[in-house]
């Protein structure tokens, strides 16, 4: 094993994600370097773009979790007056059944980024184990199998694919759409790492492990899942942001979940009302924007995975 | 020809997957699909319209048959074009709601497809040249973050500035009194219709293009070629463009396929706030009056062409590149 001088049995966190980067650059430079190299974390930090990208992250997971004690109101209070314009009490103005912006703002980070991890995750989870599977097995049947999946899904547009199947679906809740989200957006992934498992499952690490008798599911997710782990993370990271996006436009097209308030909802609510025909240009203003700063952060933020899975991108970061 | 002809059975096969896909995708709810949907059409508490569940199982084939059955019939109506009819648009079939609608989202969406690739790739390919300098980094942070924007909400801002604050663009519609069809007037006003739509997509889908491009020719600039190229002394204007920007284009032909679903994607999001009257609002619409003889075929409609169009650029990419031919 070639990742044998670090923790044994990696756990998930620092010393997995290390012991993956580790086995990375040796995989790619086929030499080992003398000095330790950096911790994933380091690296993704050294990157200027990524650092912004983290910063505003955090920044939205705190509104997120803090979401009741930053909010003024209750985001579905309707007692206000109606189309008020920005004030001490409704920071943003209130909606036109009298509902307060601000607080309709606060709340939404949270099933942006619910959507974001859950669906990232599970389309990673999907895209993982088909990838993985199907590249390990490379020219036999199941991989031929896998391989036609994974094209299929590759070409079918995914955006007319979601809004199809929640519209057939009974009910619209944050699940049903996180669940949608992931099973039609993992195919670009999974190829990405077919391929790269292709280029790792002969090495002799690998024919070591299988010599001593390891199980096939134990070789492809314990002893070489961990040297892909840069590539798992920054598909994460993508599916993420495309969860998120897609979120929105779901929402935005009134395919939303219902009974709570996401930022796709208020463009929805807004596009309804007239907002822009009556002039309410902050109603409609505020949810596109924090939307494209969270997405651009987790862009910028992938900027910093790359150089972790590309070593020669780090000079000019 | 190998190439050629594994490109074109992994059209077909591909082309089975989906239309077996579009068959079973209403099927996975427990139940009579046909009674469930007129229900949910006509509310919870209405009185089943048994006409509208005979109409809806003409659709979907009967339930009681088998699977197999339903399969085969459902098969056989496709081939003859038979889509049902359209509850909103009722009673028109779906193909003629949809022949309506078509040309309108094939000629903004490939003004938007056609501008952003042209766009993208020479932005990305100077970008590339440029590699490390102020018009690099502004392309790139510019193009991420115009990528990251939610084209239902830039279209949103586009109608606000553009349709009712200026009032440079009208706000809604695909024209205003002159008869469709090929007279001046007509064209006219479909061309400013259609303008702030085709801008919102062109606003959003360029970033694929740039990164890709630019990506590509940087690779392409390390190869020794180039470094022949310049030591030949030929100018950098020719071993920019002829040599580098040649090849790295190749990669770019086969994304122009898949990010033409991406495209359609966005159509609906973009027709639906201008109330553009093309496939994408008519989808849209399907969705919220719950039409599913309409959902269905345009769903269909949608993904065969972006099958076709892949298939389209397989076919020239193993003319362009003969490695393509030969590997695999």
């Amino acid at each position: 094993m070639m990742n044998a001088n670090t923790t044994p049995v990696p756990t998930p966190g620092e010393d997995f994600m290390a012991a993956g980067e580790a086995g990375q650059e040796l995989a790619v430079e086929q030499v080992s370097d003398a000095e330790t190299p950096d911790r994933w974390w380091q690296v993704i930090w050294s990157s200027r773009k990524a650092r912004v990208g983290v910063i505003i992250l955090a920044i939205y997971v705190l509104v997120a979790v803090f979401a009741p004690l930053i909010a003024p109101h209750d985001p579905l209070d309707g007692s206000f007056e109606p189309l008020a314009g920005p004030s001490s009490t409704n920071w943003l103005g209130t909606t036109t059944s009298g509902q307060d912006i601000a607080s309709q703002l606060i709340y939404g980070t949270r099933i942006s980024l619910l959507v974001g991890l859950f669906g990232g995750l599970f389309a990673t989870v999907i895209a993982t184990v088909i990838g993985l599977i199907s590249g390990y097995a490379e020219g036999t049947l199941l991989d031929d199998g896998l391989s036609f999946l994974t094209n299929v899904f590759l070409v079918i547009p995914v955006f007319p694919l979601i809004i199809t199947l929640v519209a057939y679906s009974e009910v619209r809740g944050l699940w049903l759409i996180v669940g949608v989200v992931a099973i039609t957006s993992w195919a670009g992934a999974a190829r990405a790492k077919r391929s790269q498992i292709i280029t790792l499952r002969n090495r002799d690490f690998v024919t070591a492990a299988k010599f001593s008798g390891e199980g096939t599911w134990r070789i492809v997710f314990r002893e070489i899942m961990p040297n892909m782990s840069s590539l798992v993370l920054a598909s994460f990271v993508g599916a993420a942001t495309g969860a998120i996006a897609a979120e929105a436009g779901l929402a935005a097209l009134g395919l939303g979940d219902s009974r709570s308030v996401s930022w796709g909802t208020m463009l929805y609510q807004s596009n309804a009302q007239g907002a822009i025909a009556q002039g309410l240009w902050l109603w409609v203003f505020v949810p596109g924007l924090v939307l494209a700063i969270l997405m651009t952060a987790t862009t910028f933020i992938n900027f910093g995975v790359d150089l972790l899975s590309n070593p020669h991108l780090r000079e000019d970061a | 020809m190998t190439y050629f002809a594994r490109k074109f059975g992994f059209f077909l096969a591909t082309l089975w997957a989906v239309v077996t896909l579009n068959f079973l995708i209403p099927r996975l709810q427990p139940g009579d699909p046909a009674e469930i949907m007129v229900k949910r059409m006509a509310g919870k508490d209405a009185a089943l319209d048994q006409a509208q569940v005979e109409a809806m199982r003409a659709m979907l084939g009967t339930p009681t048959d088998s699977l197999w059955h339903q399969y085969l019939s459902y098969l056989g109506e496709l081939i003859h074009g038979n889509f049902g009819l359209s509850y909103t648009y009722y009673p028109f079939p779906v193909t003629e709601v949809i022949a309506q609608a078509f040309w309108w989202t094939i000629v903004l969406v490939t003004v938007a497809q056609v501008l952003s690739f042209v766009g993208g790739v020479v932005l990305g390919a100077y970008a590339a040249w440029r590699r490390n300098s102020r018009f690099d980094s502004v392309v790139t942070l510019g193009s991420t973050f115009l990528g990251t924007l939610q084209v239902f909400w830039v279209s949103l801002l586009l109608l606000y500035v553009f349709g009712y604050s200026l009032g440079w663009f009208p706000t809604s519609g695909g024209y205003e009194e002159a008869t469709p069809g090929w007279n001046w007037p007509f064209i006219q006003e479909a061309i400013s219709h259609s303008f702030l739509p085709a801008f919102a997509l062109l606003i959003v889908t360029p970033i694929g293009w740039i990164l890709g491009m630019r990506n590509t020719m940087i690779m392409n600039l390390g190869e020794d070629y180039i470094r022949l190229a310049k030591a030949k002394g030929l100018p950098d204007r020719d071993v920019a463009l002829k040599y580098a920007a040649r090849n790295a284009l190749l990669p770019s032909v086969t994304g122009f396929a898949l990010a033409l679903g991406g495209v359609l994607g966005g159509a609906i999001l973009v027709e639906t706030v201008f109330d553009y009257p093309g496939l994408g609002r008519l989808m849209g619409e399907a969705v919220e009056q719950k039409d599913y003889p309409l959902l269905q075929a345009l769903m269909l409609l949608t993904t065969v062409g972006v099958l076709v169009a892949n298939l389209a650029a397989d076919l020239l990419y193993g003319v362009l590149d003969p490695r393509a031919r030969r590997a695999e």
